[in-house]
């Protein structure tokens, strides 16, 4: 038996939920909120969708094991400082380039962006984990 | 080019597993055709060394602590590279036939690979951490080996027991080297080979002696360290061979040769040296007599070996150095054959016990004679280059200084003893008739991966001995003046005419036979020596080491109590206990008398938080006591906005939700909610609720009076947008500043993950009654496919 109202509005909440995980992580280099906040949003998102539909829905919507999440975010942080490294400099360095997007205007992009993504990811991974695991139960 | 040759051993050790699935048939040629090629490579450097020529190459690592990955290549390395990749090329091919359609062989090749490579690192390092570094890694590959096949017990304690003594052994070494570095000031050993007057006259020169010393000697199992060398027969053959003949036991042996030019002239050295050295070589020759184990008696013979180099670089003249250079090919050489040879016997007759073989002879023609040729080298039997090497002992001694009738009793009784067990270990296996077996097996056909490589260290040991030129000329006077560090000239032959060597010589053998004789017609007495092996160091060896399990069960039960409100007790308890008396003795608790402008709403919130204290104090049930504890947060949360910090209190926000989340998931499956403690208990709670609480708001009020002096935040203000083109603050110290914190924070998050899926998932089945409980392995995997 599924709750009606929370199924409807988990439907309609969820996308404007993870993308307000995703905006989170990526305005936090300027204004509040950055890989963590947004990655317990994005870990809220699901545990409301498990409340909703069940942790089979939820696992299914996931389609990989939220320890590959983990382990990809670990993946991501931890190359995002040897990029550092290969230019000579210690590891965890940040490197910046510029794409430029033409009329003068440059989008900046960085190691520490992609080591935010990289906590967002394990944030993410390491709630779910711990969480669908503890509602699934034996 | 020398650091090439290391890493490619290693290199290849990492896709060992990958090449040998490809071509499961050739693995074992194929991956020896590496150290073939190193060998040929430091062969071409013969010429150049022996000229005076030392190589040096540095690759820059910590400069700040000194340490460097730098190699340096004179005789002495030269002498042991070339054993370390000769052997290697034929204990590798060996490997292949010996171990054929093993299912880990791949994994073996690895293991042996990153031996190789590991040796051959010590041997070549110059800086005194490289050494260490890679002396550590001889000791973890060889556990692996030695613990190859691991689901025999015996297998895991003997791997244990190595990795533990030689592991203890390195820590003293590394400890040792540091104030090596600190007396010398440098910490490459070129330089620090020139600075031996400042090392000697160091204060902290003794310690450095006995910690170098007990490196040394827990690696190289002198007595009483002695023990796990002969455990370390677990291993396959070929592991006993390259563990034996050239790599892990020679590395204490090439470290007090190498260290030899620092520390000689200090008679603490030569004495410990000698001492150890002499003691070792005559308990291995004597223990090595009442084995029945073909390998185990080798093993034995091997601890003699050791102690003979110990005892030669304890002596320390030219000639002694020299002599021991030369024993140590000999020694490498015949006990390599020697070790692959008895792998054979095992491998083709199913036995290595020397009182049931018999008629050998028949069965391997070929691995009789490599066994013959290398047991005569054993033994100092000319035309051998163990006799020369024998001569040389022997001529060292009588011309040493110091007590020499000593030294040459001592020196004459552990090779009359090593001559009567290569006997025990040849004659009668290889040449006493079979009583019951016929002969119908005879002449069958060994593989050449299993015959070259006892061959071939045995054909060496009779070149050598017949063209003793081949060596003296070139490598070993080389290695000699590296040791002694002034020119040594070397002249070795067979022949030198009557001179009292000989006469020794003659002594030993006649001596020697004797013991042999002696021994086939008491074997009942030899018997009851047995225990000897047992008895001793193995012993206080398995107490310690039930000493420390039961220490760290004790300790284990004393703080890990498995109840939540302990750790929280301890933890609180510690913490307040450590600040508050650091504050007082510091006197830092000058609290600044500002007037604190209070607004309404904020008073609105701390009275807020404060009632929801007291009610998840008095709560009845465990549903309102989280919910008042929800309060809490969600008032810090709020006290976090009003004071501009919006990145806090949004994740103060989703954190207080998730933790409520997380209770309402398991709530129902703790325990009815009561009071477990008594009315003193919580009393004494009470008390270090409060001090903690006291505490932390005088740190705080502590703190806004220091503010003005630090100027980290600053730095952190200023530089956020300039150097790491970020305008949040926050968000820039989390992921830039202090990245490494944070990789760390995730990395721990990540385990605390897999902590909580493993505890929950990975449980075996309980509660199912007669049910066999299933193991958590075949539950992971049933859960993999479930996926």
């Amino acid at each position: 038996m599924q709750p009606v109202i929370l199924t409807t509005a988990t439907r309609y909440l969820m996308p404007m939920l993870l993308l307000l995980s995703a905006f989170l992580l990526f305005r936090g280099h300027n204004l509040p909120g950055g890989g963590f906040i947004g990655g317990l949003v994005a870990a809220g998102t699901f545990i409301l969708h498990n409340f909703a539909f069940g942790v089979q829905e939820t696992r299914k919507l996931l389609r990989v094991n939220p320890l590959m999440i983990t382990a990809t975010g670990l993946l991501i942080a931890m190359g995002s400082g040897v990029v550092g490294l290969l230019t000579g400099k210690p590891f965890l360095t940040g490197q910046w380039i510029t794409l430029p997007l033409g009329k003068g205007e440059g989008l900046h992009i960085g190691t520490p962006v992609t080591f935010d993504i990289g906590v967002y990811l394990v944030v993410i991974g390491a709630t779910l984990t711990i969480i669908l695991a503890l509602a699934e139960g034996e | 080019m020398i650091s090439t040759a290391v890493i490619s051993g290693f290199a290849l050790a990492l896709f060992a597993p990958a090449i040998h699935r490809f071509k499961p048939a050739w693995s074992g040629g194929i991956f020896a055709l590496l150290p073939l090629s190193l060998f040929v490579f430091f062969f071409s450097c013969i010429s150049e060394i022996s000229g005076g020529v030392e190589i040096v190459e540095s690759v820059s690592w910590a400069p700040q602590v000194g340490a460097a990955f730098s190699f340096y290549l004179d005789g002495l390395s030269l002498v042991f590279a070339l054993l370390i990749t000769g052997l290697g090329t034929l204990i590798i091919f060996y490997s292949g036939g010996y171990l054929h359609g093993h299912p880990n062989l791949g994994r073996f090749y690895t293991y042996m690979l990153g031996f190789m490579a590991s040796m051959l690192g010590l041997v070549l390092a110059s800086n005194v951490i490289s050494l260490f570094i890679f002396w550590e890694l001889t000791s973890l590959s060889s556990y692996f080996l030695i613990g190859f096949d691991h689901h025999r017990e015996s297998a895991r304690s003997a791997a244990l027991q190595a990795l533990l003594v030689t592991g203890i052994g390195g820590l003293a070494l590394l400890a040792g080297l540091i104030m090596l570095g600190l007396a010398g000031g440098s910490q490459e050993i070129y330089q620090l080979l020139g600075q031996e007057d400042i090392i000697r006259s160091h204060p902290l020169f003794v310690p450095m002696l006995i910690l170098v010393l007990a490196g040394a000697f827990t690696k190289s199992a002198q007595v009483p360290f002695h023990f796990w060398l002969p455990s370390a027969m677990e291993g396959p053959a070929p592991v006993s061979a390259y563990l034996h003949s050239a790599t892990m036991v020679k590395a204490g042996v090439y470290l007090v040769l190498r260290l030899s030019p620092v520390f000689a002239g200090s008679a603490a050295w030569h004495t410990s040296l000698a001492l150890f050295g002499g003691v070792t070589m005559i308990t291995g020759a004597w223990l090595a007599i009442v084995q029945t184990d073909m390998k185990k008696l080798l093993a034995y013979t091997t601890v003699n070996g050791l102690g003979m180099l110990v005892f030669l670089t304890g002596i320390g003249t030219p000639l002694a150095l020299q002599a021991a250079v030369v024993f140590l090919i000999a020694h490498a050489l015949y006990k390599g054959s020697l070790f692959l040879s008895a792998g054979v016997v095992d491998h083709e007759t199913g036995s290595r016990n020397v009182r049931e073989l018999r008629g050998l002879y028949r069965r391997l023609p070929l691995i009789t004679i490599a066994a013959v040729l290398a047991g005569m080298s054993m033994a100092g039997l000319p035309p051998l280059v163990g006799f020369i090497g024998k001569e040389l002992i022997y001529e060292s001694v009588l011309s040493a200084p110091g007590p020499g009738q000593l030294a040459a009793a001592a020196a004459l009784l552990a090779n009359a003893l090593l001559l009567a067990a290569t006997g025990v270990l040849l004659l009668r296996p290889f040449f006493r008739r079979s009583t019951a077996e016929t002969d119908s097996d005879s002449g069958h056909r060994v593989s050449i991966d299993l015959w070259l490589g006892p061959v071939v260290p045995a054909a060496a040991g009779l070149a050598l001995g017949l063209l003793p030129g081949l060596l003296s000329g070139t490598l070993v006077s080389s290695a000699a003046t590296a040791v002694a560090a002034k020119h040594v000239e070397v002249h070795l032959s067979l022949w030198h005419g009557i001179t009292p060597m000989l006469v020794l010589s003659l002594v030993t053998v006649a001596f020697g036979c004797a013991l042999y004789v002696a021994y086939i017609s008491k074997e009942s007495l030899v018997d009851r020596w047995r225990w000897l092996g047992s008895a001793g160091p193995d012993r206080w060896y398995a107490v310690g080491l039930e000493a420390l399990k039961a220490l760290a069960h004790w300790q284990t039960r004393l703080l890990q109590s498995g109840h939540l409100h302990h750790y929280v007790l301890t933890i609180v308890l510690t913490t307040v206990i450590l600040t508050a008396v650091t504050m007082i003795r510091l006197k830092g608790f000058l609290i600044p008398s500002t007037d604190l402008d209070v607004r309404a709403y904020e008073l609105f919130i701390v009275i807020l938080m404060i009632l929801a204290a007291l009610v998840a104090v008095r709560a009845k049930s465990r549903l309102s006591a989280i919910v008042a504890m929800g309060v809490i947060g969600y008032g810090i949360a709020l006290i976090f906005v009003d004071f501009g910090a919006p990145d806090l209190a949004m994740t103060q926000f989703i954190i207080e939700t998730m933790t409520v989340i997380l209770f309402v998931l398991v709530i129902y499956r703790l325990p009815r909610y009561r009071s477990i403690s008594g009315r003193g208990s919580r009393l004494f709670n009470g008390v270090v609720a409060t001090a903690s609480g006291v505490l932390m708001t005088c740190l705080v009020l502590v703190a806004h009076g220091v503010r003005e002096g630090s100027r980290l935040s600053e730095y952190f203000a200023t530089n956020s947008l300039l150097l790491a083109h970020g305008r949040n603050v926050v968000n820039v110290i989390i992921v830039d500043f202090r990245g490494m914190d944070t990789l760390g924070e995730i990395t721990v998050l990540s385990l605390a993950g897999i902590g909580v899926y493993a505890l929950l998932k990975l449980r075996p089945h309980a509660g199912i009654k007669g049910e066999k409980k299933q193991s958590a392995t075949s539950e992971l995997e049933q859960e993999s496919t479930d996926n």
